[in-house]
């Protein structure tokens, strides 16, 4: 294609200086941006009102799209619900009188936990009801592993609060607004999560792979005591997320411990619930001591 | 006067009725504001409930800035990555002024790409448009990787290879736009 005459200033003063300043403006305008960048490098939190606002602008149009996403997404399993339904319902019979067992079980468990955790002197600050929620986009175009979650400061979210879908752990907010808040996806690199192995306790991190899978790594290196697998739950130390959680399934082995898989995909998800945050003291107590410039213990 | 043997089929209203039917000027609304619009509505394609844990969505508004801007070189100042940047960096999650600077920066290297190579042909304009998106989408990264931990560079693979095989989509997508925003 030939080039646009605009660029052939020719003998004119004029539109010599005109290209010239068009050239600074551009250069000046990647300098500004490259400043703006080193700023929210800097200070991640410092444009997150305006991110904040662009989520709740968007949010009415996301909503709309989600509900027709989520109902072509459960049409296929609607139908084919139908056809095994006889034999499903003599499966579904005996589970719930095994499942009964082992409520009576957890119930007498519970009991015992409580009394117990008296005896430690240690409380937890619970308030009951979380905040029900749609995950209504994600960040997708970004290495970053984001959500925008359909509820936000009105119904009482608050920054930090831990998210958790029917499966399992799905993240924690971040940046609140009025009606929507930002949620730091399992996924994310950025997001550690403390966790145990089910079975025998095994104390580790989580940190996402940015791919759908997250990096468990164990406390104690040296020995890699995963298999395939493995059942990986929150171990609630930290004081951000509560014990207990179902968090992962180990699916291979690497060299610095497994590789696993949340068991909330957030793409499967319809609902999520914030829940509060597990010991608020020991938290503030962390923000207190590196305010003061104290190693946080 | 009517002409009766030739019954024209003529769009409804009173204001195409008395309007001449020759040497018509297309609205310069329609005309300025076709390829802004479409450049922002690619941003926002990014808040749409596509929800994944992986990225794999591709950088839809630079890609539609980039065919514009290789369509119709003079469509728009060389600064006009700045504004663009700035809108889509309220809606892709990365650190802000990511995609304001890397979209300033592409503005600037079509620039350049211009006055190397005036007479280009199809396949060029793709490869510098892939050459563009590649660095775009690691340096989005390398951004990310300086605010927060970063994942490894592997996992962008997918957005890549999906965003340059795209890239003829969304120039004929514009190309479509661009016959109506010059349709009278």
């Amino acid at each position: 294609m030939a080039p646009p005459s605009n660029r052939r200033s020719g003998f004119s003063r004029k539109a010599q200086y005109g290209l010239f300043a068009t050239y600074v403006i551009a250069v000046g305008g990647a300098l500004l941006a490259a400043l703006l960048l080193i700023i929210s490098i800097v200070d991640p939190t410092g444009f997150s009102a305006l991110k904040t606002s662009g989520n709740e602008i968007t949010a009415p149009v996301a909503r709309f799209f989600n509900s027709i996403r989520r109902s072509v997404n459960d049409m296929g399993g609607n139908m084919s619900a139908y056809f095994d339904a006889a034999s499903k319902n003599a499966d579904l019979n005996r589970e719930v009188e095994a499942n009964r067992q082992k409520l009576n079980d957890a119930a007498a468990l519970k009991v015992e936990n409580d009394r117990l955790r008296k005896l430690l002197g240690l409380v937890r600050e619970t308030s009951e009801g979380g905040v029900v929620a749609r995950l209504i986009s994600t960040s997708a175009t970004s290495s970053r592993s984001l959500a925008t979650l359909s509820e936000g400061s009105t119904k009482g979210v608050i920054s930090g609060q831990p998210i958790r879908g029917p499966e399992g752990l799905v993240g924690r907010t971040i940046n609140v607004g009025p009606t929507t808040a930002s949620v730091l996806l399992v996924t994310d690199a950025d997001n550690v999560v403390p966790v145990m192995r089910a079975e025998d306790g095994l104390p580790a991190f989580s940190s996402g792979l940015a791919n759908g899978t997250v990096v468990i790594r164990p406390i104690n290196l040296g020995v890699n005591p995963f298999k395939k697998g493995d059942i990986i739950v929150t171990s609630g130390n930290g004081g951000l997320y509560p014990p207990n959680v179902p968090f992962a399934m180990v699916l291979e082995k690497s060299d610095v411990g497994a590789i696993a898989r949340p068991f909330a995909d957030p793409a499967r998800t319809p609902y999520v619930v914030t829940m509060p945050i597990f010991q608020p003291k020991v938290l503030e107590a962390e923000a207190k001591s590196e305010e003061n410039g104290d190693e946080a213990p | 006067m009517k002409n009766p043997l030739t019954p024209l089929k003529r769009k409804r209203g009173s204001r195409r009725l008395y309007q001449s039917r020759l040497n018509r000027e297309q609205s310069p609304t329609k005309m300025t504001a076709i390829p802004v619009i479409s450049v922002l509505a690619a941003s926002l394609v990014a808040t749409f409930p596509i929800i994944t844990s992986q990225p794999f969505l591709p950088p839809l508004g630079l890609m539609v800035l980039l065919a514009w801007r290789m369509m119709r070189p003079g469509i728009w100042p060389m600064w006009a990555g700045l504004p663009f940047g700035l809108f889509d960096d309220m809606f892709n999650g990365q650190p802000f002024g990511s995609s304001a600077l890397i979209w300033s920066l592409a503005m600037i290297a079509m620039e350049m790409a211009d006055s190397w190579a005036i007479w280009r042909d199809y396949w060029q304009d793709w490869l510098i448009a892939g050459a563009i998106i590649i660095v775009s989408i690691l340096a989005g990264l390398w951004f990310v990787s300086l605010a927060y931990t970063a994942p490894g560079a592997t996992v962008l693979l997918p957005q890549i290879v999906i965003s340059i095989l795209l890239f003829p989509l969304v120039v004929r997508l514009c190309a479509k736009l661009d016959s109506w925003r010059l349709a009278t």
